[in-house]
């Protein structure tokens, strides 16, 4: 079975914030605005695919991406 | 420095080759011209203020933008950013000059390239985080409601200059810790500078003097009585081992009070003027209260009030549109969050929209670093106005008048509403 996971690069994130208000469950970010997954980015199940395409449709710097494996 | 503003008649013909972001028709209604520039012509030019280019396309705004080699912020106005040293006061003393020469660091970090912007962005991250901006929250609530107390009473208002333009400049005074009853002098400084100042470069300088002036005053008062407040923190903060260099921390003040007021009360402004004529929009508002942070966003990427600027540092050529160094390319971050290739029916304006990836606050290096702090005050205006005045509209239509240029919102807007 593959999992998804949500990923942010770090290069090229700003720290627009868009992705922790939209979805503070699943990212975090430091005192400095700067975005990681929570945990190891896992998508549990279908709500949660659909939250971090939500991010990542929303983050004007491209930097988020999910992968599968 | 070259301000050569063609006389008010003539009118621009065409606005691919010789576009007038001044004109009154573009800051009044500068949707369907960016649409027709957007279509036709990636690189939009003019020769007035000494010629510059103009992308409107999302994709071109996104690669200019990360493209710092090329493109640098050295000056990011359409005319010079800070005041030439000052070659009219009589004959100035050693001492003096020597300041002017001290403090001619520009207004970092928006008119830095790396690496000194990596460092004097990374100052601000922190003070300007979510979770520090939350903290003027409760007060800019109280200021919102304090200002509708004032005219609830007369079912009229002034939607721009009653409640607008009078929340960012308060709020960026208790961050700075200085008076907010001196609020009204900087608001004036600012507008001197970064709005009617754009035509009239001897109003602009005037106005930069007496920002720096009060800046510097400030920043030796803090130096003195240190407090909790964000001159006192810049001046505590290190680089490298070493204490902040005092003209950096009077530049980004500068930077602040610029950046901070006409940008946000823009903002505000539009989105009252929007909702004064979207009673379906208020009522989804009113009963759907969660759907405040994502109706921030859609109006943020609808009515975006900043045009900022870069200096073309070498000779280039963008897709066919050659440009030498020194030229100006105006980064026009509220076309681009028209444009049809990204945003569905970007002329709409959707509270639900679900992919809204707009470039209001810029991209890469220099998103606005003041971003949580707009939204917030967005946020709590929105919902303070709506709470006490939850049904009104504009007095007159008509009779709106906006600010145009590089930052773009209403400056007066009477509204009614049953009082
Ligand atoms: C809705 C309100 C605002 C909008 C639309 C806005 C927009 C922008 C934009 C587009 C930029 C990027 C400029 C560029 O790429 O050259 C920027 C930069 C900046 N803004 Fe804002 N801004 C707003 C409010 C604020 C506030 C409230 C503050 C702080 C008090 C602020 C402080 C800054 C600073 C310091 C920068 C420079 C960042 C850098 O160069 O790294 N802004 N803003
Ligand atoms: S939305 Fe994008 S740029 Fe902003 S914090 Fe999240 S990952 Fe970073």
């Amino acid at each position: 079975m593959t999992t998804k996971k949500v990923h942010v690069d770090s290069e090229k994130c700003q720290g627009h914030n868009r992705c922790y208000a939209m979805a503070p469950g699943m990212f975090k970010v430091d005192d400095e605005g700067y975005a990681t997954p929570r945990g190891d980015g896992a998508l549990a199940d279908q709500k949660a695919i659909d939250l971090a395409q939500r991010a990542v449709d929303n983050c004007p710097e491209k930097a988020i991406f999910i992968t599968e494996e | 420095m070259t301000m050569e503003t063609k006389p008010a008649e003539a009118g621009v013909k065409d606005w691919k080759h010789d576009y007038d972001i001044f004109a009154r028709e573009y800051i009044k209604d500068p949707f369907p011209i960016w649409d027709e520039i957007r279509e036709e012509c990636p690189m939009a030019s003019t020769e007035r203020w000494g010629g510059s280019f103009m992308p409107t396309r999302y994709e071109d705004l996104f690669d200019i933008a990360k493209n710092i080699q090329t493109y640098s912020s050295r000056d990011v106005l359409v005319s010079s950013v800070m005041p030439a040293p000052d070659q009219e006061r009589e004959t100035p003393t050693e001492e003096e000059q020597e300041l002017i020469q001290q403090y001619n660091v520009g207004a970092p970090p928006i008119t830095s390239d790396p690496p000194v912007h990596t460092w004097a962005r990374k100052l601000l991250l922190k003070p300007f985080s979510v979770t520090s901006v939350a903290k003027y929250e409760q007060e800019t609530r109280e200021l919102c409601n304090e200002l509708i107390d004032a005219v609830i009473k007369n079912g009229r208002a002034d939607g721009a200059v009653d409640y607008a333009q009078q929340i960012p400049p308060r709020v960026i005074a208790s961050m700075l810790g200085i008076p907010k009853e001196e609020a009204a002098t900087f608001t004036e400084w600012v507008r001197g500078f970064l709005e009617l100042g754009l035509t009239n470069p001897e109003l602009r300088e005037q106005s930069a003097r007496s920002i720096f002036e009060y800046m510097i005053a400030q920043v030796a008062l803090r130096k003195e009585n240190p407090g909790d407040d964000l001159i006192s923190y810049l001046l505590n903060e290190k680089v490298d081992g070493e204490p902040v260099p005092e003209p950096h921390v009077v530049g980004t003040c500068f930077l602040l009070m610029v950046a901070g007021i006409d940008t946000t009360w823009s903002s505000i402004g539009s989105a009252i003027w929007h909702l004064a004529q979207r009673p379906d929009h208020r009522k989804e508002l009113i009963e759907n209260p969660e759907l405040i942070d994502n109706a921030v966003e859609e109006l943020l990427r609808a009515y975006s009030p900043v045009t900022m600027a870069r200096y073309v540092a070498e000779d280039t050529e963008y897709k066919g549109c050659p440009m030498s160094e020194g030229s100006k390319v105006l980064m026009n971050f509220p076309a681009a969050n028209r444009d049809p290739r990204v945003f569905e029916h970007p002329e709409e304006v959707d509270l639900h929209r679900e992919k809204n990836p707009h470039i209001a606050f810029g991209v890469g290096i220099h998103r606005c670093a003041g971003s949580n702090l707009a939204r917030m005050e967005m946020k709590v205006s929105i919902q303070e106005w709506l709470k006490r005045i939850p049904d009104y509209k504009l007095e007159a239509p008509e009779a709106v008048t906006w600010a145009g240029g590089q930052v773009r919102g209403p400056r007066t807007m009477g509204v009614v509403f049953p009082s």
